[in-house]
């Protein structure tokens, strides 16, 4: 190991200090917890029946060990870069290690969200017929080492090597229940897609290197492309890691995975990994790349906002709870690659602080939307636990058997929703602001094109509200639609610190963005994408854009909302002094209520069917009037599946029938091949 | 800060809930001369608080902790919302700590809490009636938010504060993108406070209503508030109009306690003119199917839109 | 920014207004609504003219307000009116695309032709060059309005309406067409009218219906 900044020459003796210098480092300490977890992995395939190892020690290590990543991570946002070689793997070619602003954000991302949802998957991996919670434990620690490397990756080879140990790892996680069928195509698509991205990925560092065929990403800033293979570069990065972000239409595996792997599962890939491919997205766009004219940003533009609009839309239409969550996951990633677009247009219009706005918003939301969407796959996943239900259909009332998870799942619902003072509305808020200085990039037609976007942005947020109102209200307002679920208990305590930390996280998140936002600024100063103002606002007010402009105060925000609501409950105290009585709710006259009258989660739906009819492939029974036992089906079909991916795999198989050409079963037959081969090779060489 | 400011911030408050019941009041007298009815008295409103302040109050058995906090949280938002909207004066020490998008998710906090709220019991039509409610406010919202982009553009700041000083102290001009996304904001104030084409403040017809089958399962205190919320929010949206469209008499800068009391007659007068302006647009409408509501809303989207590319191209 | 005489924030008013019309017919189902908008497009059109009639102190303009008015806001609403009693065409239900999805395109068009004014406002010298961008607007907002209709007679309206685009644009550009192309064009329209409205007519003696698809099935030599 050798390391190349802050070693500290020891007299005494060469190797300790080299060690301790090593360790002193940021870069190293996190390395180290790196290798903590997969240790702790480790561990857990000792004894891998063991639910006693795997969940209650095991996990909560993993969740310290997030904790003091993202400790590290944020300490060393201000700081220089910090590079280290690790010699290992092929001779010759060591791995290289990078920490700078921009991975140590999103290592912050990782460790602290992390950290929540292992405190949940501690309480929650139970002994059941899938894979061993000890064989679990060692997949989701090295799913979660694996994206720490990702982030410290500082060439090709390691990169690679990371990503496809998060996507390998990610695959055994999500097919944990693999003696169901659907689960297993689930995950067979996944890697599909996961592997075609990464193809992508690899051909655009083989763009990257520009010649030089060194696979470092230093040699890669240095290279100088032109302007075609720079948009070669872009467009198979974007192909990349959109295919790993879900973003359309690149998304079809996202919402057959997320519902299909257990809940922390979920949660740690809608949270966390998507942000790592966010992050792949931002190295290359931003670090890697040169010569690439900034309108290329009004591609991710043109596709994030397709990809909200549509997920949001499919969101509203599902009766699948974790399916809903995953379309919603599909709705943010393409408000991340919109901010992502939005400021690769500024920084090519020379507008530098705009650029940062937009990128810090895309930092923010990141950060925003691992906290939020964890906390509600894992409040799905309690939901999932206790009741054994995941069809919105046969939910409802829960606030009253588990108030624990409810009432933070709430938290998690108005923190998507985009809701002051919440996290949500601060990276909704950045991008709108960001959005509002469109019309000044010096593009024609662009300029007055790409203001609309906020129209657009505006829509996707509202209809956020719309979904999660439909998801809230459906699992746990109302009445119980089913009698089983009178017996559904609230989760655990090690699940509710999980959900509790997660939940904190968005409040924080929410009321401190004037603290966070200038640290996030490091990230857009040391990318060279631009510097925001200095001298803005104080630790409670956010004005990015100087003194005397846009400000945003959430803690007085806050605090004048719940003092409003003190002063009245006083004041209402105070004149009127009457007892609560209940009563049963009204019933129009007719007989009592029960859980079959209130509306469903596809009635809820409805009106979103209703105004975007063309999006759906849509399958309806409807009851007829005679009907005993009236049921109502509605089947919602992905049209983009159908017009490019069912085609396309018909093109695969008449491709494979033909290859079955040669392939006989016959042992001769292969060994003719073989010969054939070598005489071609012998005659083409000699 | 100045004391004179903190004296305006307080007043503003304090006419907001003063006045906002007498405003509805105002519009439904103003409604029922054009209709030919008799009217109510001006006070009618606050009898119907003070009446409904007096009653037991009596909730669902199976309601929620939530259903019981939402009106306190609805009534709050809103009143946290008058204190940030310059009605009076521009230098409200409040005022840096939301800008207009924050005011637009302040308003989507309190229909987030309404809605859940009615679907707390489960009744049939507290989930129509919040479904709707949802369905409006997520067509109305991006409107109100290219309304306030247009308004945005010509001061380049969101703060509305900023925004009603500049068009105040400006030259008066003929602004056509000004008047695209004035009819714009008044097709949105319309949606959101369920007035007329979209909803029938003054009907209990359970198949036709949105805001009202929200509120079915309230009483007493709780239903009082949900009313003054109401209220105050009609206020708040015709505040915000006034602001950034007709901010003229309101006191700007660093002028003295004269403007502050030149201000308040100022604001009267343009809540009367705006009050019968809204009864007339209500008498001439009549309600609208529930699914051409998207129809509306898109128009006053498009409003907003076509102001915003007429301040582009001719920048007024 | 200087400020801009109140005359010319007027005519950009009148302008927007223009242009606020066109998306009105383009979103009108109701051909008889669709006249009375078109109407009103011709009384703004001959407001302006008089407007910049009245600043130029140009008596050609006073002219062709004169001859806008009685044709566009009189005679061609008269005959179109008359037309829809006699044919007995009110609605023009189900057109090619719905509504909102026109209206986008509609937005989409507007920022194509503003984007494509913008360097020649830069160049032009009058004094109404922003209105250019809108002229343009019109123009093809009317083509989207004649593209998306199935009945001739709103076709026929649309058309129309292209004709005040060009009107406008002209206008706005040069201070109007020399008089003889004016008095050429207004004529030209006039006769178009008369000639449409007998083949109106004798369509629809033909093939009972107005909807202009029953003719796609008639192309020549199919």
């Amino acid at each position: 190991m050798r390391c190349e900044s802050n070693a500290h020459p020891d007299p005494r003796s060469p190797d300790i200090a080299a060690v301790t210098a090593a360790l002193g480092t940021p870069l190293a300490q996190i390395l180290a917890l790196l290798c903590a977890w997969i240790a702790i992995g480790a561990v857990g395939l000792v004894r891998p029946a063991s639910l006693k190892i795997a969940g209650r020690t095991l996990f909560p290590l993993g969740a310290v060990c997030g904790v003091a990543i993202a400790a590290i991570a944020a300490a060393h946002l201000a700081q220089p870069p910090e590079r280290m070689e690790l010699v290992i793997g092929l001779p010759a070619l060591p791995m290289h290690l990078r920490l700078d602003a921009l991975s140590a954000t999103f290592l912050v991302l990782l460790g602290a969200a992390s950290a929540g949802i292992s405190l949940f998957g501690a309480g929650y991996f139970r002994v059941g017929q899938g894979t061993a919670p000890g064989l679990l434990c060692f997949e989701y620690h090295l799913f979660l080492a694996s994206m720490g490397f990702v982030l410290l990756a500082d060439d090709a080879y390691a990169f690679m090597v990371a990503w496809e140990t998060m996507a390998l790892s990610s695959y055994f996680l999500v097919t944990s229940q693999h003696r169901i069928g659907e689960i297993r195509r689930a995950g067979f698509l996944y890697l599909l897609m996961a592997h075609l991205g990464a193809l992508a990925i690899l051909l655009c560092f083989g763009v990257l290197q520009g010649g030089s065929w060194r696979f470092t990403f230093d040699a890669m800033r240095a290279a100088h492309l032109s302007a075609g293979w720079a948009a070669a570069a872009f467009l198979l990065a974007l192909a990349g890691f959109g295919a790993k972000a879900g973003l359309v239409p690149l998304h079809v595996w996202l919402p057959e995975a997320h519902p299909a792997a257990p809940s922390p599962v979920s949660a740690l890939m809608s949270g966390v990994m998507l942000k790592i491919a966010i992050y792949g997205m931002l190295r290359v766009a931003f670090d890697l790349l040169h010569g690439l004219p900034g309108w290329w940003g009004l591609v991710p533009v043109a596709l994030g906002l397709f990809s909200a609009l549509y997920g949001i839309v499919f969101a509203a239409a599902q009766t699948d709870m974790k399916r809903l969550l995953a379309y919603s996951s599909i709705e943010n990633v393409g408000i991340l690659f919109t901010g992502i677009g939005l400021a690769m247009v500024f920084h090519g219009a020379a507008m530098p602080a705009v650029a940062a706005l937009a990128l810090i918003a895309v930092l923010y939301h990141a950060l925003n939307h691992a906290f939020m969407k964890s906390l509600l796959f894992l409040g799905t996943g309690s939901v999932l636990h206790s009741t054994g239900e995941r069809n919105l259909g046969r939910l409802g009332g829960l606030i009253h058997r588990m108030p624990w998870v409810a009432w933070l799942t709430l938290v998690g619902v108005l923190a998507i929703a985009g809701l002051p003072p919440l996290n949500g509305f601060v990276s909704e808020w950045l991008l709108l602001q960001a959005f509002l200085h469109a019309h000044e990039v010096p593009y024609p037609f662009v300029d007055m094109l790409l203001p609309l976007g906020a129209g657009l942005v505006a829509l996707v947020a509202a209809l956020a509200g719309y979904v999660m109102v439909k998801f809230y209200g459906v699992v746990f307002l109302g009445q119980p639609r089913e009698s089983t679920l009178a017996t559904a208990h609230d989760a655990g305590r090690m699940e509710r610190a999980g959900l509790a930390w997660l939940a904190l996280g968005c409040v924080a998140l929410g009321l401190l963005p004037a603290t966070i936002v200038p640290a996030l600024g490091q990230v857009a100063s040391s990318l060279g994408v631009g510097a925001l103002p200095a001298g803005g606002g104080s630790w409670w007010m956010l004005a990015p854009l100087g003194p005397r402009s846009i400000s945003y105060a959430p803690p007085i925000f806050a605090g004048t909302v719940i003092a409003g609501v003190l002063l009245t409950v006083f004041a209402v105290r105070l004149t009127y002094r009457r007892p609560v009585r209940r009563a049963p709710p009204w019933t129009c006259g007719g007989d009592a209520l029960t859980g079959r009258t209130q509306d469903t989660a596809e009635g809820f739906g409805q009106p979103i069917r209703h105004l975007f009819t063309p999006w759906f492939a849509m399958r309806r029974s409807l009851p007829t009037p005679f009907d005993t036992a009236p049921r109502y089906s509605v089947e919602i079909g992905d049209r983009i599946w159908r017009a490019l991916y069912e085609p396309l795999a018909g093109w695969v198989d008449r491709g494979a029938e033909v290859c079955a050409v040669f392939q006989r079963g016959r042992i001769s037959t292969y060994l003719l091949y073989a010969l054939a081969t070598l005489c071609l090779l012998l005659a083409l060489v000699l | 800060m100045r004391p004179i400011d903190w004296l305006t911030q307080v007043l503003e408050v304090v006419a907001a809930l003063a006045v906002a019941p007498l405003f509805q009041g105002w519009v439904s007298q103003c409604r029922a001369w054009l209709q030919n009815r008799r009217a109510p008295p001006l006070w009618q409103s606050y009898r119907g608080i003070r009446k409904l302040f007096h009653k037991d109050a009596v909730i669902a058995t199976n309601a929620s902790p939530l259903f019981r906090v939402a009106p306190y949280v609805v009534f709050a938002t809103m009143l946290a919302a008058a204190a940030v909207i310059p009605s009076m004066g521009t230098r409200l020490p409040f005022s840096p700590a939301a800008d207009a998008i924050a005011l637009v998710g302040l308003f989507a906090t309190a229909r987030m809490f309404l809605a859940l709220a009615a679907m707390d019991v489960g009744t049939p039509f507290g989930t129509l009636g919040a479904r709707r409610e949802m369905m409006v406010g997520f067509l109305a919202e991006p409107a109100l938010l290219m309304v306030i982009f247009v308004a945005a553009l010509t001061s380049s700041t969101t703060a509305l504060p900023a925004i009603a000083e500049r068009l105040a102290t400006g030259p008066i001009t003929l602004s056509p993108s000004l008047a695209f996304t004035g009819v714009a904001f008044t097709m949105v104030l319309l949606a959101e406070n369920g007035r007329l084409p979209i909803d029938n403040p003054s009907t209990h017809l359970e198949l036709t209503m949105i805001h009202e089958a929200m509120l079915l399962e309230y009483s007493a205190r709780h239903l009082a508030l949900m009313e003054f919320a109401s209220a105050l929010k009609l206020m708040n949206y015709a505040c915000i109009g006034f602001a950034l469209f007709v901010p003229w008499g309101t006191a700007t800068g660093a002028e003295g306690p004269f403007a502050l009391a030149a201000a308040i007659p100022a604001l009267a007068a343009k809540l009367v003119v705006a009050g019968a302006a809204l009864a007339l647009i209500e008498t001439a409408s009549a309600k609208l199917r529930v699914f051409r509501a998207p129809e509306f809303l898109a128009a006053a989207f498009l409003f907003a839109v076509l102001g915003m590319l007429v301040h582009l191209l001719l920048g007024a | 920014m200087g400020q801009t005489p109140f005359v010319m924030q007027l005519l950009d008013s009148l302008a927007a207004l223009l242009l606020l019309l066109s998306f009105a017919m383009l979103a009108q189902r109701r051909i008889a609504t669709l006249v009375e908008l078109f109407a009103l497009q011709g009384g703004v059109l001959c407001a302006a003219t008089l407007l910049l009639a009245w600043r130029t102190g140009d008596d050609n303009l006073l002219l062709s307000a004169a001859l806008t008015l009685s044709v566009k806001v009189l005679a061609l609403p008269w005959l179109l009116r008359r037309m829809i009693r006699r044919l007995g065409v009110y609605w023009d239900t189900d057109p090619l695309l719905n509504i909102p999805g026109t209206m986008l395109v509609g937005v989409l068009i507007v920022v194509f032709s503003f984007g494509l004014a913008q360097p020649i406002s830069a160049l032009a010298s009058t004094a109404t060059r922003s209105a250019i961008g809108i002229a343009v607007a019109v123009i093809l907002l009317a083509f989207l309005t004649m593209i998306t209709r199935r009945k001739a007679m709103s076709q026929v309206i649309g058309f129309l309406s292209m004709e005040n685009g060009l009107f406008f644009g002209a206008m706005s550009a040069t201070y109007g067409m020399p008089m003889v192309v004016e008095l050429g064009v207004a004529l030209d329209v006039l006769v178009a009218m008369l000639v449409l409205g007998v083949f109106f007519f004798q369509i629809r003696e033909q093939f009972d219906s107005l909807d202009l698809d029953r003719l796609e099935s008639h192309q020549g030599g199919r």
